[in-house]
């Protein structure tokens, strides 16, 4: 194990399968001679090489239909948008392409493709540049969905993701790159897709979070222990689809209580979707409705105290979860 | 910009074989959509079905001189195309019928024709969708350090569309073995190109990208578009150059099924005049008689072969059995994907 930021563990997952494949190649803007727009990539071009580490034109529905199309003949191209903002553009490509590929064949194509860059917000970027979009691509079939709040989580889905048949949607967290946490150093380390961690034990109330937002939530749990002596479970689904359902529904008829936090924002939102699950699968061990927090149902606004209101902050997932344990 | 390569030696230097053959896939290209147009007025084929009754001398002249081994792709009037590749007519015809035999086990229907065992890689329906697959089959060839060429047919109406520009740049600045080949039909869907496109020839759009040549071409002479894309092949697989043909031809039938021949968008007597003025099957036919290549038995011959091979491919596809509900959810993922159904209790 070794205490690196969730940037070099997303490059040492990136070595390790470049290494280990040589099909594996990585695109897109600024991957290469500027060693990454967040340094993602650094020293991957020195390594392997133009043909593997490929800067590329800014032209997102061209270079992500490039990716497409070496997967249709079997490559395995990792393509990554500077931030998932710029992925509007190619969303035909990820969309009605890449996830549909394989159906519209009738199983003749394999998509092994990985489209990765960082998501939600970041600093003051404002409307354009501050979005958490994985509702949009955890709708299609076809598509898998990873957003890993770790750097342990993020060298060891990344590496699921590009061994993957399929074509995954892999969102980093944009304010996540300088956080650090203990790494397992083995090449040979991978975290299956489609099973959640529970990153804190409790037996109170279920807290599903994901991304960014667990960071929050950890601090929430702690206050709600210190100040309320509530004992909350958080449930990090780390791979929305597929979503390890079954982990958090245990979980929900264990404390009969739920609260659901994204920092997307509230209308379809992936936490609609869990709401949905339980009520389906589990009503009658719900002591209280489940209640939701989310990124504000307004584009994202530049001014430092907006901004901060707008994300799913600790003190919101505290009341909610005050709140569904009747404690207000 | 125009060639007018075949003045100079008007069979190119083929062997009579060559020449039968390509004569035969002219027919077999039209009689095959004339039968998908009889099956979809009987109601055995659904959707959106595009015709490419008009534009044999496209698809022929730039695909009878490729390898085995190369790549096609195309856009969503793609039968033709899936044809010369060495797809099964039957089954092509059990696709468009639904059924479990199609090559797409019925799950891709007309504009989502692929076979990547012949290198038919689509049957793209999204317009400009597929250039970019096609700069990552390129960019694939040159990865693997091949020989391989990527030919990739469009329509005129591509030549206005974001993805044109950022896959030929693309191909351009990779130096990818890439052969663009615009059908212009003239019209997009109901939109003449002078409408849309502000420029007269597509082709001279090649300037734009260094070492891309481009050439606009007559599309209903099939040997001056065999002519022009051997070039373009050669720059391609020897070279690793990309280039941009046009091929100007004229579609005889509506865009779609439910489009008419003629009536708001063009005339009666303008598709009158290019049917029997310009169309290439027998304007080819004409210049194989007259240099005595074949014979009026040669062409009763063709066309019974072909219409034998017709026959049995609708008869394959009425013999294959609809897909099972099952297949609704399979071929989603490779692999398994738990909880596929869970939503789904009623079906």
């Amino acid at each position: 194990m070794a205490l690196i930021t969730y940037r070099d563990a997303l490059n040492q997952a990136l070595r390790e399968e470049m290494r280990r494949d040589p099909d594996i190649f990585l695109i897109g803007e600024e991957v290469g001679a500027y060693q990454g727009a967040y340094k993602v990539s650094r020293g991957l071009l020195e390594e392997f090489g133009e043909w593997r580490v490929r800067d590329m034109p800014i032209a997102e529905l061209g270079f992500t239909g490039l990716g497409v199309g070496a997967a249709m003949v079997g490559l395995r191209p990792i393509v990554e948008y500077m931030t998932w903002s710029f992925a509007l553009l190619a969303i035909d490509g990820i969309v009605n392409a890449a996830a549909k590929l394989r159906y519209m064949s009738g199983g003749q194509f394999k998509m092994p493709i990985t489209f990765r860059g960082p998501s939600g917000a970041a600093n003051q970027l404002a409307a354009t540049h501050s979005q958490a979009l994985e509702a949009w691509y955890a709708h299609v079939p076809g598509l898998k969905v990873v957003a890993p709040a770790t750097a342990r989580d993020a060298k060891g889905l990344l590496k699921s993701a590009i061994r993957d048949e399929n074509p995954v949607v892999f969102l980093e967290g944009e304010l996540l790159y300088g956080m650090k946490a203990e790494v397992p150093e083995d090449e040979d380390f991978t975290l299956p897709l489609g099973v959640s961690d529970v990153k804190r034990p409790g037996d109170d109330v279920t807290i599903v979070v994901h991304s960014r937002p667990v960071h929050s939530a950890l601090r929430a749990t702690e206050i709600l222990e210190r100040e309320d002596g509530i004992s909350a479970e958080l449930i990090d689904p780390r791979t929305l689809r597929p979503m390890d359902i079954d982990t958090i529904l245990d979980s929900v008829r264990r404390t009969n209580r739920c609260v659901i936090v994204e920092e997307g924002w509230p209308f379809c939102g992936i936490g609609a979707q869990i709401v949905d699950d339980i009520q389906r699968e589990a009503f009658d061990y719900l002591d209280a409705p489940v209640a939701r927090v989310t990124g504000a149902d307004a584009p994202h606004p530049y001014a430092g105290n907006l901004e901060q209101l707008h994300f799913p902050q600790a003190e919101y997932i505290v009341k909610a979860a005050r709140r569904v344990c009747y404690r207000e | 910009m125009a060639t007018n390569i075949t003045k100079s030696d008007e069979l190119l230097g083929l062997d009579r074989d060559a020449l039968v053959e390509m004569l035969r896939w002219m027919i077999l290209g039209r009689r095959f959509e004339e039968r998908c147009g009889e099956m979809y007025q009987v109601g055995e084929i659904g959707g959106f079905c595009h015709l490419y009754i008009g534009q044999e001398a496209v698809a022929v002249g730039a695909l009878t001189p490729l390898r085995k081994d190369d790549y096609v792709i195309t856009a969503y009037r793609d039968h033709v195309h899936g044809l010369l590749c060495g797809m099964d007519p039957g089954r092509i015809m059990a696709e468009l019928f639904g059924r479990v035999a199609g090559c797409s086990k019925g799950k891709g229907g007309s504009m989502h024709l692929f076979d990547p065992a012949v290198g038919f890689m689509g049957g793209h329906a999204i317009v400009g969708g597929h250039l970019p697959l096609a700069v990552g089959i390129g960019y694939a060839i040159r990865y693997r350090e091949t020989d391989q060429v990527c030919v990739c047919f469009l329509g005129d109406s591509v030549a206005n569309i974001g993805a044109f520009n950022e896959s030929l740049n693309m191909a351009a600045l990779f130096q990818l073995p890439v052969v663009f080949v615009i059908e212009n039909n003239q019209y997009g869907m109901g939109t003449a190109v002078h409408r849309a496109a502000a420029i007269e020839n597509l082709a001279d759009r090649a300037c734009a990208y260094s070492g891309m040549q481009g050439w606009t071409i007559d599309g209903m002479d099939v040997l001056e578009v065999r002519g022009t894309i051997e070039m373009a092949i050669d720059r391609a697989r020897t070279h690793k150059l990309p280039s941009l043909i046009e091929a100007k031809t004229y579609r005889f039938v509506g865009h779609s099924m439910s489009d008419p021949n003629y009536g708001h968008y063009r005339t009666k007597e303008e598709v009158s005049q290019f049917k029997s003025h310009d169309d290439p099957i027998k304007r080819f036919i004409e210049r194989l008689v007259k240099r005595q290549v074949i014979s009026a038995a040669d062409l009763d011959s063709l066309e019974q072969e072909v219409k034998k091979i017709l026959d049995d491919s609708v008869e394959f596809a009425k013999s294959s059995p609809i897909p099972q509900p099952d297949d609704l959810y399979s071929d989603i993922y490779t692999g398994e994907f738990p909880g596929i159904r869970r939503r789904d209790p009623w079906r």
